[in-house]
């Protein structure tokens, strides 16, 4: 990120470093191995808590899995756009890079719109923070991982502002291919939370 | 502080860049290792005397039966906070201390990886501490323990106990607020650690010097490679299951309460599995250091560096899989319970491989008993005798007899102030002279650690004999007659002693600090790199970023010899006012800069900042805002998440180092 100015010996340089690997690259890697603990972490508490609903909704009673469906599509998708935006980038396409950049935020967008819509759902069918365990667990889980969504798209949506300023030149390829790690990463554990949240419980817990 | 595009200095950022390079801005604003490790080590060591005296109010309550100097509560909150403020904010930044110091310095580098999230994780992690004391002004500090079990954290202090419904209603309330303290204080704390181990991977895998191969590093910069990882996957399951707690006890969710369907067995298994991962983050470091210590004072090579590195990984792996044995009185079965009282006596091989090979360190070796070295066979012996006490709980039909009892206060105690305590004064005495280029007095130092060495023991020792005896910990004070009361007054006569001990290492310090013994760049004779620059190094750390050759660099490059017929000392380049001689490793020596470029003059080191220390800020007030409530919350929260944010922002637009005009 400190490319304009003169180097430090020894960092952020590709060139210097030990293994060849850029310090950011192997610091984002760094932090998803952390990050993969953190969601193991709220989706093992998922699972304990997934039976325990207090008389209130039942995973198979509650979720609208159609409509969820669509909203991982989208979010699916825009790990399309941050591959397209990257590889624009890449070939020194600006224009095209900004286009995806932004294509790819909006559909983070959409999918987080779709978050608050299922929340403002359940909430009217007596389905919040403090129904049950499962509530609970159900909650915190998709909500922090909607928070990592929003902090995504905050970076995507100040990578489009630097290279509209162009402060994003080409040469910095390697912050967005970084961004993008996470951008993957975070869709990565949506797909895994869409299967083990609402697709097998859902499909376990149905009435008949 | 507007932004003035055109001025070279502010050109990506709010505030003009800053320049002092003394004073208080120069430390606040600092981006340099050497400083932040030296900013860590004083703070922590503050921290680790506001523990302390709380360790004495303890004893002191606790030297005669029925003793009326502390209120049950008062007792409750001083031992919990007694218990975090040592693990994590005195012990865990003492590593971090050395980690930062030392670090760079052993792989010949010029700084770390990220040199502006190390300041972040300094000032996030004063901030928790800040944050969690301050809880002593709104309604009270933790009281329920360090591992705080549920539902203990959520339902609080017996509300039948208080007659008038005003009173319930007032201990509700703090109890509310002593455990949003515990939860989000820790919270944060681990995001220091957790910025903090990401940096020191990268600069590990990333910033050696040339030569320097994974096989080659300095013991001590293993210990902090695995610490690290240890971090990195252990505080998010911390951060989760305080996480939760915060969202039950403030916002009404049912993770761990079992009126409503939760299960409190959660809480604990979540804990440990953080928690038993947390005490190797508390030994690792002092074990490093003790590797460094002893081969120099025994002048000979670490005694199975291998083992030593591989024993190192494989107590990092195994302590991800023992962690229910905190947990055997909980009830979790006979398969559990064997399994992982397996687990935890395998997990005493390595750690008896590190023992039996600090032996061998020290076997046949020309011993100069200074300060350092007695620290370090300190840890030795005082950490073996936990690491036994550790075994014997991990029986599980005589962890029964023992779990809860004043036994485990003992074996604790012994690997973490016997270990632990031990080992990072050891690494005190030894780098004093490399920070500040002046020796510690070694009288003083002597006197310090024999008074700590018997206060310690005669604190701790008894301990033992008052948990068999069934003594449970965690009780505000006991009746008469039960036995206890000889060893209870003894172990408060040891407490003092430690005090008093611990005055004499403050005493040494500000004596040195006027009119030490100046130190010279290698005052001990020692093997790493880090000795072969100035003392204190210059902030680029060395002229030359060294091409290392051998383990044990430097002693090679001071020493022929060796295997085949006694090591006779060179005149070669031990640091750079010594004549670098004939060495031949030194003539491959790499410019500072590229070729062409010699001379410090030369060498761009990252430039100092505001935003670690805004971000840093925003995260106490966001917390207060959870605390808060009404209009008041919503306003602290917004204003902790700006900072935060745009902490955040400003240090990613402004680049790492400023040219230079
Ligand atoms: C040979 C290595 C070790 C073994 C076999 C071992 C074993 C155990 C066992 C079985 C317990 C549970 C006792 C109970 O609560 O009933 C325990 C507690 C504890 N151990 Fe260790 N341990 C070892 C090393 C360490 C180290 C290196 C540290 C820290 C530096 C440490 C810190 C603690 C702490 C803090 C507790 C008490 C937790 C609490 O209940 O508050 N142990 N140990
Ligand atoms: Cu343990």
């Amino acid at each position: 990120m400190s490319d304009m100015s003169a180097p430090l010996p020894g960092t952020d340089y590709e060139h210097s470093t030990s293994l060849g690997l850029s310090n950011n690259k192997m610091a984002m890697w760094t932090f998803i191995g952390s990050e993969c603990l953190f969601f193991g972490a709220l989706i093992s508490t998922y699972l304990i808590y997934v039976g325990r609903t207090n008389e209130g909704p039942t995973p198979a009673g509650i979720y609208d899995v159609p409509f969820t469906s669509v909203s991982t599509f989208i979010l699916l998708m825009s790990s399309l756009g941050m591959v397209l935006a990257l590889a624009a980038i890449q070939a020194g396409e600006m224009r095209k890079f900004r286009t995806w950049i932004l294509a790819t935020g909006l559909m983070g967008a959409t999918f987080l719109a779709g978050q608050f819509y299922e929340f403002t759902v359940f909430a009217a069918e007596e389905f919040n923070l403090t129904t049950s365990p499962f509530s609970s667990s159900f909650f915190v889980l998709t909500g922090f991982h909607g928070l990592h969504v929003a902090l995504g798209i905050l970076m995507l949506l100040a990578m489009w502002t630097a290279s509209m300023m162009g402060r994003l030149p080409q040469q910095l390829h390697t912050t967005v291919e970084n961004i993008g790690l996470y951008w993957h990463f975070v869709d990565i554990v949506w797909i895994i939370i869409f299967t083990v949240v609402y697709l097998i419980p859902a499909a376990t817990t149905a009435p008949g | 502080m507007a932004v003035t595009a055109q001025e070279p200095v502010t050109r990506r950022s709010a505030f003009r860049r800053p320049t002092a390079e003394t004073g208080i801005w120069s430390w606040i604003t600092t981006v340099d290792h050497k400083r932040i490790g030296i900013l860590y080590w004083l703070t922590a060591f503050f921290f680790f005397l506001v523990g302390g005296i709380e360790a004495l109010l303890i004893r002191v309550q606790l030297s005669r039966p029925e003793n009326t100097l502390l209120s049950a509560d008062a007792y409750n909150q001083l031992f919990t906070m007694h218990g975090l403020t040592m693990i994590f904010f005195a012990l865990m930044p003492l590593g971090a201390a050395f980690f930062n110091y030392l670090l760079p310095l052993q792989i010949g580098a010029r700084d770390v990886a990220f040199p502006r999230l190390n300041a972040f994780s300094y000032w996030v992690f004063l901030s928790a501490g800040i944050f969690i004391y301050s809880g002593v002004l709104l309604g009270g500090l933790p009281d329920g323990g360090w591992f705080n079990y549920a539902p203990l954290n959520l339902i609080g202090p017996d509300p039948t106990a208080t007659e008038a419904a005003g009173q319930i209603a007032v201990a509700e309330a703090n109890h509310i607020s002593r455990m949003v303290f515990y939860s989000i204080g820790l919270q944060i704390a681990g995001i220091a650690s957790l910025a903090s181990s990401v940096n020191f991977i990268v600069t590990i895998l990333n910033m050696r010097a040339p030569g320097m191969t994974l096989m080659r590093l300095p013991i001590f910069t293993w210990a902090t490679f695995v610490t690290s990882f240890l971090m990195l996957f252990a505080m998010p399951v911390i951060g989760v299951a305080l996480w939760q707690l915060m969202f039950d006890v403030r916002f009404g969710t049912n993770f761990f309460n079992p009126a409503a369907g939760g299960d409190p067995v959660l809480w604990q298994h979540m804990f440990w599995l953080f928690g038993h991962p947390e005490v190797y983050i508390l030994i690792l470091p002092a074990f490093g250091i003790v590797s460094e210590v002893l081969p120099v004072f025994a002048r000979k090579p670490l005694f199975g560096y291998s083992a030593m590195v591989f024993s190192l990984i494989a107590i990092a792996f195994l302590g991800w899989g023992v962690w229910a044995h905190h947990m055997f009185a909980a009830g979790l079965g006979p398969v559990a319970n064997a399994a992982f009282g397996l687990s935890t006596m395998f997990i005493a091989v390595p750690t008896g491989v590190k023992i039996f090979n600090w032996l061998g360190t020290l076997w046949g070796g020309r011993i100069r008993l200074t300060t350092p070295l007695l620290f370090g066979v300190g840890l030795v012996a005082m950490f073996t005798i936990g690491g036994l006490s550790g075994v014997t709980h991990s029986i599980v039909p005589s962890n029964y007899q023992q779990t809860d009892t004043y036994y485990v206060v003992a074996h604790f105690h012994y690997v973490m102030f016997g270990g632990s305590i031990f080992g990072l004064f050891a690494g005190t005495y030894y780098w004093f002279p490399k920070v500040t280029g002046r020796l510690l007095d070694d009288r003083l130092g002597k006197l310090h650690f024999w008074l700590m060495l018997i206060g310690f023991n005669v604190t701790f020792g008894p301990m033992h004999l008052l948990g068999m005896d069934g003594m449970p910990r965690r009780i505000y004070t006991y009746a008469d007659g039960m036995g206890w009361n000889f060893w209870n007054l003894i172990e408060t006569i040891g407490a003092f002693i430690i005090a008093a001990s611990i005055a004499v290492f403050i005493a040494n310090l500000a004596i040195t600090r006027r009119r030490g013994e100046p130190a010279g760049d290698d005052p001990w004779d020692a093997r790493t790199v880090e000795w072969m620059t100035t003392s204190p190094p210059p902030h680029y750390n060395f002229e030359e970023v060294p091409q290392i050759s051998a383990r044990d660099e430097l002693w090679h490059r001071k020493y022929v010899g060796g295997a085949t017929r006694p090591p006779v000392r060179v005149p070669a380049g031990a640091s750079p006012d010594h004549d670098p001689g004939e060495s031949a490793v030194d003539d491959q020596a790499q410019p500072a800069h590229g070729p062409g470029h010699t001379g410090h003059a030369d060498i761009h080191m990252p430039s100092p900042s505001y935003y670690p220390v805004i971000a840093a800020a925003g995260m106490p007030i966001a917390g207060w805002g959870v605390y808060a409530g009404g209009p008041v919350q919503v306003a602290l929260l917004a204003l902790g998440g700006l900072l935060i944010l745009s902490g955040l922002f400003g240090w990613v637009l402004e680049p790492s180092a400023e040219e230079h005009a």
